[in-house]
C-alpha cells in the first residue's frame, strides 16, 4: 500500500532530484574534500557551491553557513556558542512552546545555574511581546525563538523579534528547521544572528543540517577537531548530503510559490472540509499566521493514538499531539502551553503536507477520516451525541 | 510506533462488547478526561451470579480499547467470585501482553471492575480513598501502595508505567519513592517471621533481592553483581563493571549488599567476594 504521507514535519521525501544528485559522491567522487590530490580537492568545490545554493535560499553569504549533523546539532552549537562567547551573563529566554532540541537543552542549562525564561503563548499559539520585552535584562546572553511551530506551524514575529533584540543588543537565534523551505526568508533584511535548520525537512536527508551564523557574531565551536569549516566544526564533511542539501534547496526555490498556493490550497480544502463533516473538531493555532503546509485540528472526546492507529490501516500517515503516542502521559507542551482544553489536546491530529501531495489523497482523508471519528466516539463514555457536553 | 502483539490489534479494530447495558446489575466508572483515558464497565449476572453480559465504554488509546474489550471477553461466563479474582496481570497475559508504559491500561481495566462489582454488591464507594500523591493524575497513596505490592514494582518508573502517579511535573517523586520503601520494608517482617527456610527457598530470596533490590541500586552508578553461588549462609558474589574497580567495593559488599540480604534474608548471611 502506498503510503498517504501527512507528515512532511516530521520528515520528507527525499526528492528524486536529490538522490540523483547525491550518488555520484558515493561511487565515484569519493575523495576526501581536504586531500591535496586533485580527486579528494575537486570535491571542495562542488561543496561550495552546494553552499552557494543553500545561502542563496536563506540571502545568506555563502561563509555565513556551516554545516552540521541535524537541527539538533544546530540549535546545541548556536546556544552553547552564544553562551562560551558572554561567559559574564547567565540568562537565556525562549518560548514555551520550542522544540525539545531547545527546550530540553534550556531545561539543562536551568539545572547548571542558567536562569531561564520561557515566555508564554496565548491560546492561539502566539508570543505574548510584553512579556518577552520585560524579561530581557543586561544578563541576557540568547534570545531563541522558533520561526514556525512543528506542532501548529504557527509562525512567530520574527521580524519584531529581530528588531527588539537587535536593538538591546542581545543575540537571536531561530530554529527555523519547518520554516526553511516554506516561507520566503531574508536574511540580509533581518537582524538574526544565527539560524538552525535541518536537510530532512525540505527533500534532502536525514543527518545534515545547517546553522547560520551572521559575520561578525562571536562564535565558540560545539564539536571540536579538524580545521573543517573554518574550524567552527570538527569532522570530515558529510560530502553527498551535503550536495543533495544544495539542490534540495534549489527545489525549494523553485517550489516557494506553489507551497504557498497550491499546498496552502490542499491543506486549506482539508482543514475545511474536515471541520465541516466532523462534530467538535476545532483548529488549534492562529490560521492568519501559520506555515501554508500545517494543520493541526482537535477531535474532542477521542484519543489521538487510537486515530493514528486507525488512520494507519487505509496508510495515512499523520501525527499526533496526544499523550499516548509518545509514551508520556501528558498532551505535548505546545498544546497544554497554549492552554488547549484536555477534551481536545488528546484528540490533536496534525497533517502536514508537501509538494508530492494531491488532491486525489485529501479527498481519500475526507473521505476516511469522519467515519473513524465515529467509531471512536462510539466508544467514548464522554460522547454524548453532538451536543459537546460531557 | 508500539509494538503491539496481534491479540491488542485485534481488540482494539474490532473490540467485543463496546456500549451499554439497560439496567445493569453492576457498573463501575474510571479515569477522566482530562488523565487521557477512561473507561465504564456494565455487566448483567443471571440468577447464579454468573456474568451473563458485560459491555464497555472507553475514551483512550488503542492498549485502552483492547484492554476493556479483552476485560469483557473475560467476565463473560464467570461468576463473580472468579470475576473477583482477576487482575491486572491477568489482563494482559490475555492480550500477550502490553508494553510496560500501557500498563496503567490493563489497571485501568481491573480497577473499572472492582468498582462494578463494588456497586453490585450495594456496599457504598470503599472510603479507602487515601491521599492523593500525584495531583497531576490524582492517584493516592493507597493506589500507588497497591501497584506497588500487586506487582512488585521497585522504581518510580515503574510505578508511573502502571497507575501514572509521577508522569507529570514529577513533584510527588520522593513520596513515591517512601511509599516503594514502605511496602518493601514492609514485607521484611513477614519473611523474617518464617524461620525456617528450606534451602531452595532461601536461595531464591537471596536471587530476588539481589535482582530487584542489589543490582538496580547498583547498575545506578555503573555497577553490577552476580551470584556466583550459596553454601548455608554463605553468599558468593563477584563485582562487575565500575564495582570491580572500585576501591570502595568492600565497604559497597559490607555495608550494603551484605546489610541489605541480611534485612530482607536472614540475618545470617555473610557475604563473600570471589575474584578470579
Amino acid at each position: 500500500m502506498n503510503p498517504l504521507y501527512f507528515d512532511n514535519n516530521a520528515t520528507t521525501r527525499v526528492a528524486p532530484e536529490v538522490v540523483e544528485a547525491m550518488l555520484p559522491y558515493f561511487t565515484e567522487y569519493y575523495g576526501n574534500p581536504s586531500s591535496m590530490h586533485t580527486f579528494g580537492g575537486s570535491v571542495a568545490a562542488q561543496i561550495n557551491d552546494a553552499r552557494a545554493k543553500l545561502s542563496d535560499l536563506l540571502g545568506a553569504s555563502p561563509d555565513e553557513i556551516l554545516y552540521t549533523s541535524c537541527g539538533t546539532e544546530s540549535d546545541s552549537t548556536a546556544i552553547m556558542a552564544a553562551l562560551r562567547s558572554n561567559p559574564d551573563k547567565k540568562h537565556v529566554i525562549t518560548s514555551r512552546v520550542e522544540h525539545p532540541a531547545i527546550k530540553n537543552l534550556c531545561e539543562y542549562l536551568a539545572k547548571i545555574g542558567y536562569r531561564i525564561s520561557f515566555v508564554p503563548v496565548d491560546h492561539k499559539g502566539r508570543l505574548d511581546m510584553e512579556y518577552l520585552i520585560r524579561h530581557l535584562t543586561d544578563d541576557t546572553a540568547i534570545a531563541s525563538f522558533m520561526w514556525a511551530n512543528n506542532e501548529t506551524g504557527v509562525i512567530f514575529p520574527i521580524d519584531e523579534l529581530a528588531e527588539i533584540l537587535s536593538e538591546r543588543g542581545i543575540l537571536f537565534h531561530t530554529d527555523a528547521v519547518q520554516a526553511v523551505g516554506k516561507v520566503p526568508i531574508d536574511l540580509k533584511k533581518t537582524r538574526i544572528d544565527m539560524l538552525s535548520l535541518s536537510g530532512h525537512k525540505l527533500h534532502a536527508p536525514k543527518g545534515i543540517g545547517a546553522l547560520y551564523v551572521r559575520k561578525g557574531t562571536k562564535f565558540s565551536p560545539f564539536l571540536i577537531g579538524g580545521h573543517q569549516e573554518k574550524g567552527r566544526r570538527g569532522g570530515t564533511e558529510n560530502v553527498a548530503s551535503i550536495i543533495g542539501l544544495g539542490k534540495a534547496s534549489e527545489i525549494v526555490a523553485a517550489h516557494m510559490a506553489e507551497e504557498n498556493s497550491r499546498i496552502k490550497a490542499l491543506r486549506n480544502k482539508l482543514e475545511t472540509q474536515l471541520v465541516q463533516k466532523i462534530p467538535n473538531a476545532l483548529v488549534n493555532g492562529d490560521t492568519a499566521n501559520r506555515l501554508p503546509n500545517t494543520s493541526s485540528i482537535a477531535f474532542e472526546f477521542v484519543e489521538g493514538e487510537s486515530i493514528l492507529l486507525m488512520m494507519n490501516e487505509f496508510g495515512i500517515c499523520a501525527s499526533s499531539g496526544s499523550a499516548c503516542t509518545s509514551g508520556s502521559l501528558e498532551p505535548s507542551h505546545v498544546l497544554r502551553a497554549m492552554g488547549v482544553p484536555f477534551t481536545a489536546a488528546h484528540g490533536t491530529i496534525r497533517f502536514s503536507l508537501s509538494i508530492y501531495n494531491t488532491e486525489s489523497e485529501v479527498d481519500l482523508i475526507v473521505e476516511k477520516l469522519p467515519p473513524i471519528i465515529e467509531r471512536l466516539r462510539t466508544m467514548s463514555p464522554f460522547w454524548k451525541g453532538g451536543c459537546g457536553c460531557s | 510506533m508500539w509494538e503491539y502483539t496481534d491479540k491488542v490489534k485485534d481488540h482494539f479494530l474490532n473490540p467485543r462488547n463496546v456500549g451499554e447495558i439497560e439496567n445493569p446489575d453492576g457498573v463501575g466508572e474510571v479515569g477522566s478526561l482530562a488523565c487521557g483515558d477512561a473507561l465504564t464497565l456494565y455487566f448483567k449476572l443471571d440468577d447464579h451470579e454468573r456474568i451473563k453480559d458485560a459491555k464497555f465504554k472507553t475514551f483512550g488509546c488503542a492498549s485502552a480499547i483492547a484492554s476493556s474489550s479483552a476485560l469483557t471477553e473475560m467476565l463473560i461466563g464467570k461468576t463473580l467470585k472468579e470475576a473477583e479474582t482477576i487482575t491486572n496481570e491477568n489482563i494482559a497475559d490475555y492480550l500477550g501482553g502490553l508494553p510496560k508504559e500501557k500498563m496503567h491500561c490493563s489497571v485501568m481495566g481491573r480497577d473499572a471492575l472492582e468498582k462494578a462489582i463494588t456497586c453490585y454488591r450495594g456496599s457504598a464507594e470503599k472510603k479507602v480513598e487515601g491521599n492523593i500523591v500525584c495531583e497531576c493524575f490524582g492517584v493516592t497513596d493507597i493506589q500507588i501502595e497497591r501497584a506497588v505490592r500487586e506487582n512488585h514494582l521497585t522504581t518510580i518508573e515503574q510505578v508511573t508505567d502502571y497507575v501514572k502517579a509521577g508522569g507529570g511535573c514529577g513533584n510527588c517523586h520522593e513520596k513515591i519513592q517512601e511509599i516503594i520503601n514502605t511496602v518493601l520494608g514492609k514485607e521484611t517482617p513477614a519473611r523474617k517471621k518464617s524461620p525456617a527456610l528450606t534451602n531452595l527457598q532461601k536461595i531464591k530470596l537471596i536471587e530476588q533481592t539481589l535482582e530487584r533490590e542489589i543490582k538496580p541500586a547498583l547498575n545506578k552508578d555503573g555497577g553490577d553483581i552476580e551470584l556466583i553461588d550459596v553454601s548455608g549462609n554463605i553468599v558468593q558474589v563477584r563485582l562487575r563493571g565500575t564495582c570491580a574497580t572500585c576501591k570502595k567495593s568492600q565497604i559497597t559488599l559490607k555495608n550494603y549488599v551484605e546489610a541489605k540480604l541480611r534485612e530482607l534474608v536472614t540475618p545470617e548471611i555473610m557475604v563473600e567476594e570471589v575474584t578470579l
